[in-house]
């Protein structure tokens, strides 16, 4: 066989004598470190970004004399044009429509993960996977369309159209529902699938049915898992903005019923910062308040959430 | 142990109640299996009701009145689609104002307009077809002849044409304040700008944050917090990083975002409402996605693969550059491919970075003004004429399609991987 040195023509190879072998310094290794932790630092730059910017807009809010924090979160009117600003119109909303996604979507997303785990043939399994990713995949503003024009005719052929507004919290709450039906179901499964084989087995061998097993053991086992697939839903639910903004209704209220139009702090962020924004003034710095308070809730929620997850791979590896 | 020796009190059936106990159980689990199965579907039926809306809103008849018929053209008994175009230009003349002609002719002479486009200006200009009412696709299979007797009833001198909402010209006109003249080519040249700067920005540095934290980044409390940190940033609301690009790429950096301080925009309307600015906050918003895909490709490269660059003398970046890089680019592909139809489909914090309301004039570069698909979508679709509905539903077709279209490729990618990795 013929070997190729990578030396020049006509050099002979090096011995090993003629070669210095303590450690040279590459600078252009270094070089290339550094710009390597520079991208991944950036993502701390972001964090503390959007931290510092929430933050110091918010601060402008909150001096200026025609609010007061008391005021921001005791009250229940948002009417920036007359100074008042109590945020939990907002809140509620925000909760009204998360809430429905949360009914629509635990129980079928639950069912979805245990039928696909622990009933589904692989054949099953290899194309209902693919319609929940496709569903995963749809923008949102997509959804938006569906709400608008499918979720609320049908509310309002079922209950009656003196009863649902055209522009509703129940069908944008519906529709995030199926929107976040596809996560909890994935995340549900790789709950559920990661339950060792043995304690089914060991169930089944006692005489339990294959609903009781999957019941009694296998969702136990996997509660954490489960758990934190809902809360990480529940927030994305809380985060999602396209839906609400196009189905829920365009302007603050402060009511418990379904079936009226209330913005979310989502939609109200969009809404107003769609139009005309003059930099500085109350309507411009209130939207950083409440992308403030936002980012606090979907921040505690995602840090409960990866606790669990965290908690649920420990017992399992 | 004790229990066994001491009598234990046994309940268990034995016998028929036995048998029935059972039976009922597995009737229990057979209920249950039917409810599971039942959840299963729906998730089948939404994803079919929401195509079927789509497409029920984008196809159908539509009643439209002419200001004046085609058949009244005719020239000597030939039908207006078969004149030449001399004798469309006098048509146009006919029915046209003096100043209006002139104005046409300082667009672009006719002399040099081809026979298709006098055409269409004989449409426009004279002919003038208004749609008054459309109905989606099943009405329109299913209640024909009902329709056709309300508008004859309701428009008189209105006709029923079949009509699909997104077809060439609804690809290749501007955007348009009327629902039937208006296109998405506007928007879909914004879409591509936007995305494909966001892919530029985030690409290179994502894989470099990959790289770092996979094969340099030593465990300690600095690395655990980026790695951290990266996982909650992935879960925060894509609207939180509009304001963040509203706050520094929109206003702080103006100079920059606008173009002003390379000279390339005209300074009395540039503000940082730009292309650049939205996908810089893209990018920031996507950078997440593509580091935990890369790291996971990363991560799958075998180890002996880099022990064996290292035992012929590599350096550590030479490893990397030339063994693991490659090893794991068709992972790192899909995994940016599928961050792509992400930023593709992201309103919100584009609306917030300040897309423009309307805009007829395709984008030109980083700095111009845009508009995208979906911002588009949801502009539509907050119209109340249901006219808009049908052009919005015929914008999503055309985003669906390209999101299918990226996603596919990312299925081949990591389909062919897949098998080569078998192979070898």
């Amino acid at each position: 066989m013929n070997v190729r040195y990578p030396f020049g023509k006509g050099q002979r190879p090096h011995t090993l004598t003629q070669v210095a072998l303590q450690r040279k310094p590459r600078w252009h290794e270094v070089a290339i470190q550094g710009f390597l932790f520079f991208c991944g630092a950036l993502s701390i730059l972001t964090t503390i970004g959007i931290v510092l910017i929430l933050g110091k807009e918010s601060w402008l809010f909150f001096r200026s004399p025609e609010v007061s924090l008391r005021e921001f979160l005791g009250t229940t009117k948002w009417q920036p044009a007359i100074g008042q600003f109590g945020i939990w119109s907002l809140v509620n909303a925000t909760m009204m429509t998360t809430l429905f996604a949360t009914l629509v979507a635990v129980p079928l997303g639950l069912c979805t993960a245990v039928y696909l785990s622990e009933y589904a043939s692989d054949r099953v399994r290899s194309w209902l996977k693919p319609v929940l990713e496709l569903l995963a995949g749809i923008p949102t503003v997509v959804y938006g369309y569906f709400a608008l024009t499918f979720m609320t005719p049908l509310l309002r052929a079922i209950f009656g159209r003196d009863v649902v507004d055209i522009y509703n919290t129940a069908s944008a709450g519906i529709v995030m529902g199926i929107l976040i039906l596809p996560l909890i179901t994935s995340m549900a499964e790789d709950a559920l699938s990661a339950v060792p084989h043995s304690l089914r087995e060991a169930s089944y061998a006692l005489g339990a049915t294959r609903l009781e097993t999957a019941v009694t053991i296998v969702l136990p086992a996997a509660l954490s898992g489960i758990a934190a697939a809902i809360i990480l839903a529940v927030s994305r639910a809380v985060g999602e903005t396209m839906i609400v903004a196009i189905a829920a209704g365009s302007g603050p209220a402060f009511t418990f019923n379904p079936f009226k139009a209330a913005e979310t702090m989502t939609g109200h962020i969009v809404r107003i910062s769609g139009g005309d924004l003059s930099y500085n003034s109350m309507d411009y710095n209130s939207l950083f308040a409440i992308g403030l308070a936002l980012f606090l809730i979907t921040l505690t929620l995602n840090i409960i959430g990866r606790w669990f997850v965290q908690r649920f791979r420990e017992v399992y590896e | 142990m004790s229990t066994l020796s001491s009598p234990m009190v046994c309940s268990l059936p034995e016998g028929d109640s036995f048998h029935s106990q059972v039976a009922a159980r597995h009737k229990k689990g057979a209920l249950w299996l039917v409810i599971f199965q039942a959840a299963t579907l729906v998730s089948i039926l939404a994803l079919t009701a929401l195509l079927y809306n789509i497409i029920n809103q984008s196809f159908g008849w539509v009643a439209v009145r002419n200001q004046v018929e085609p058949e009244t053209l005719a020239v000597e008994g030939t039908p207006l689609e078969d004149l030449s175009k001399e004798q469309l230009i006098a048509i146009l003349e006919a029915h046209v104002s003096q100043g209006v002609m002139r104005r046409l002719e300082s667009e672009a002479p006719f002399s040099v307009r081809s026979r298709e486009d006098v055409y269409r200006l004989v449409e426009e200009r004279v002919i003038k077809p208004e749609i008054l009412r459309s109905w989606p696709l099943f009405d329109s299979l299913l209640r024909r002849s009902a329709i056709q007797k309300e508008v004859a009833e309701e428009f008189p001198g209105a006709r029923l044409q079949f009509r699909a909402w997104v077809n060439r010209q609804f690809l290749s006109n501007p955007q348009s304040a009327t629902p039937d003249k208006a296109g998405v080519r506007t928007a879909l040249l914004g879409s591509l700008w936007v995305v494909g700067l966001t892919i530029l920005v985030a690409f290179p540095i994502g894989i470099g944050a990959a790289i770092y934290l996979e094969d340099y980044a030593s465990d300690n409390v600095l690395n655990r917090l980026i790695q951290t940190n990266i996982n909650n940033l992935a879960g925060v609301p894509s609207i939180i990083y509009g304001m963040l690009g509203l706050a520094i790429f929109v206003r702080g950096l103006e100079p920059i975002t606008s173009g002003a301080i390379f000279g390339l925009s005209d300074p009395t309307t540039a503000n940082g409402r730009t292309i650049l600015s939205a996908s810089l906050t893209l990018a920031l918003l996507i950078l997440p996605l593509i580091i935990i895909n890369a790291q996971e490709a990363i991560r799958a490269v075998p180890r002996s693969l880099r022990e064996a660059s290292y035992a012929v003398g590599a350096t550590h970046w030479q490893t990397i550059w030339h063994h693991v890089l490659p090893s794991a680019l068709p992972g790192i592909l899909t995994g940016t491919i599928f961050a792509m139809s992400r930023a593709m489909g992201e309103t919100a914090p584009l609306i917030v970075v300040g897309a423009s309301t309307f805009i007829a004039h395709d984008p030109t570069g980083p700095f111009s003004k845009f508009t995208t698909l979906p911002v588009q979508i949801y502009q539509w679709t907050a119209r109340p004429q249901d006219l808009f509905r049908n052009i919005a539903a015929a914008a999503i077709i055309v985003l669906l399609v390209l999101l299918l279209a990226l996603n596919a490729a990312a299925i081949i990618l990591r389909n062919r991987y897949g098998r080569k990795r078998r192979e070898g």
